[in-house]
């Protein structure tokens, strides 16, 4: 058992969910192994957005969600009724289609997580001034903003807004990052750099990322999950799905039949 | 025969085109026209009360003694009614805005689709409830609930007339503020919850700094529901125009008050048209005008700011 959850960060099974009366997601059992970057592909509507907002229960924001099954994350089932969403939010990081910083300063941007979660100690301001050091520098923006921690976040670039929504889940030091769509806003240049930055952050995290962009998930991802109607067809390595997929279905889709 | 109808009356509009752009512009005047016109028409009946009047008296003394005993001079002392005014709208919003600002986060925030959509309709159903059944609330349900409460030989007093009108002023705040909750971006939700805030968090933290401007304007318009407010306040306030020597005693939420609007309502049909109480009354009109302009624009402005904001 022990060994399972070295193995994957992300166990889901047998997981069904249902908007109202419309059933999203079939049976969706998958892996999710640490220290690489998994990519979600899949026509539009295949339900990329819904399993990957199933992973930090954002979902249920939604009052008519149901769902059934398993998903364990670091060995619990989130699904579990004394699970919290907040606690497991601040383990799983989300970063949004289009960046969403927080209408305040870029600096309690980057605090905001921590002003929920550390207790009033651990909320020094030395503390705080070199975790926003850290995150910003981690993810390149540090030399671009450092002068202006106190501007409102929202008036960056949208390049500098995701890297923002990316450096603000570091200091709550979460285990699995969770990214849809993140590049779809941004421009050749910016899509490069952010896939530069997963990179570097690969490592460290298990990184989960929805694309609708075949040839970013060939770039960027090291694992790939294939969707379709809301089920899974193929998981399979990144440079083996797209050279010899396993199903017709992953054929047609990789050679541009649908989707 | 339709031909020539049509030619006619194109060529009526084309003659017509200047004073229809006239009749535009003046409409769009006219909201200021009509501000401008009540204020002269106003003055005009104060006239020539403000040349003569003390108005030193009148802004700081609270001897309201318009009708004195034989042989005395009236006097217009109109700090006490408007103490009465300042204290019914103060108290009144303590009531009003806790609850308009909750109930507004609990619709926009907690209320599954139906219940928000029930619960719209009975706020403008409350809102549309006439201020005269206010009072009688407030004369029948409240006084004697307050007689009994804390030992009082009367129920009206300033309490009674804050509670009433606090709840009058509490659909506007609702609506206005609710309005403003939603036009927070979802985006700024999920941000804050995908970051492990509690929903508590996300509101306080997230949701009421970003609307705050739009909170603020309900809030305030909330005051300018609480001063203008006539009838209620004269059912419920007791109609006393004394003025505390502490403010901050709370033994004089039940004390009987009178309002501005309240003395004015009160006192218009026994003064003598033309006379000297009559014009007075008016510049007391004057005084309430000139509070809720100011209100109104205050608002107007906190408004703009947070659209400007947005942008
Ligand atoms: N809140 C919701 N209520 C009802 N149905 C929904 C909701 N969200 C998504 N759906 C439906 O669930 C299905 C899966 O949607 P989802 O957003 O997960 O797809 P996706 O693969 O992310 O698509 P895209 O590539 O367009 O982002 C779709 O048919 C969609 O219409
Ligand atoms: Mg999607």
């Amino acid at each position: 058992m022990a060994d399972d959850t070295q193995a994957f960060s992300i166990r889901v099974n047998d997981y069904n969910l249902w908007y109202g009366d419309f059933q999203a997601l079939h049976h969706v059992t998958v892996d999710i192994k640490p220290g690489i970057v998994t990519s979600l592909i899949g026509p539009s509507g295949c339900g990329k957005t819904t399993l990957l907002r199933s992973l930090n229960r954002i979902n249920e924001r939604y009052g008519n969600v149901k769902t059934t099954g398993e998903i364990k994350i670091l060995g619990k089932n989130i699904l579990d009724e004394d699970v919290s969403p907040a606690t497991l939010r601040k383990n799983v990081g989300m970063v949004f289609q289009r960046p969403n910083p927080l209408p305040i300063s870029i600096y309690e941007n980057v605090v905001f997580g921590l002003r929920s979660h550390a207790t009033r100690k651990e909320l020094k301001k030395s503390t705080l001034d070199s975790m926003v050091e850290e995150a910003l520098t981690e993810v390149g923006l540090w030399h671009a903003v450092k002068d202006n921690l106190k501007r409102r976040a929202t008036g960056l670039t949208l390049e500098q807004q995701q890297k923002l929504c990316i450096a603000r889940l570091l200091p709550l030091k979460p285990q699995i990052i969770l990214m849809d769509e993140p590049c779809s806003a941004l421009d050749a240049a910016g899509i490069e750099r952010i896939e530069e930055l997963i990179a570097e952050l690969k490592a460290r995290f298990t990184i989960v990322i929805v694309t609708h962009n075949m040839a970013q998930a060939k770039r960027a991802s090291d694992e790939c999950i294939y969707m379709y109607l809301g089920e899974i067809v193929e998981h399979s390595p990144t440079a083996e799905l797209f050279v010899n997929p396993k199903e017709e279905k992953t054929a047609m889709y990789i050679q541009g039949r649908y989707g | 025969m339709i031909r020539k109808s049509q030619a006619k009356l194109g060529a009526f509009l084309d003659k017509a085109e200047k004073p229809i752009q006239w009749l535009i512009t003046l409409c769009g005047w006219s909201s200021i026209i009509f501000v401008a016109a009540i204020f002269i028409f106003i003055l005009k009946e104060s006239w020539p009360a403000p040349l003569t009047l003390n108005w030193g008296e009148f802004f700081f003394s609270h001897r309201w003694i318009p009708v004195p005993a034989e042989g005395n001079e009236p006097t217009y002392g109109a700090m006490g009614i408007m103490y009465g005014t300042l204290a019914i709208t103060v108290v009144s919003m303590f009531i009003a805005v806790p609850l308009g600002l909750g109930s507004a986060v609990y619709i926009s925030e907690f209320a599954t689709p139906k219940l928000k959509e029930t619960l719209k309709v009975l706020i403008e159903f409350l809102a549309a409830i006439p201020s005269i059944i206010w009072g009688f609330i407030g004369l029948v349900i409240m006084g004697p609930i307050i007689q009994k409460v804390f030992g009082v030989a009367v129920g009206v007093n300033l309490l009674n007339a804050s509670i009433v009108v606090g709840l009058m002023a509490v659909p506007l705040i609702v609506s206005i503020s609710e309005d403003a909750l939603r036009a927070v971006p979802d985006s700024y939700r999920e941000a804050s919850l995908a970051l492990g805030a509690s929903k508590w968090e996300m509101i306080y933290r997230v949701l009421f700094p970003a609307a705050k401007n739009g909170l603020l304007a309900a809030c305030m318009l909330g005051v300018g529901r609480a001063v203008g407010e006539t009838m209620a306040v004269w059912m419920a306030s007791g109609g006393t125009d004394n003025i505390p020597e502490n403010f901050f005693d709370p033994m004089l939420l039940l004390e009987r008050v009178k309002a501005l609007t309240a003395t004015i309502a009160g006192e218009m049909p026994e003064a003598v048209n033309g006379g000297e109480h009559y014009q007075v009354l008016f510049i007391v009109g004057i005084v309430l005008l000139t509070i809720s302009v100011v209100i109104n624009v205050v608002s107007d402005l906190i408004i703009k700011g947070f659209k400007a904001d947005k942008a």
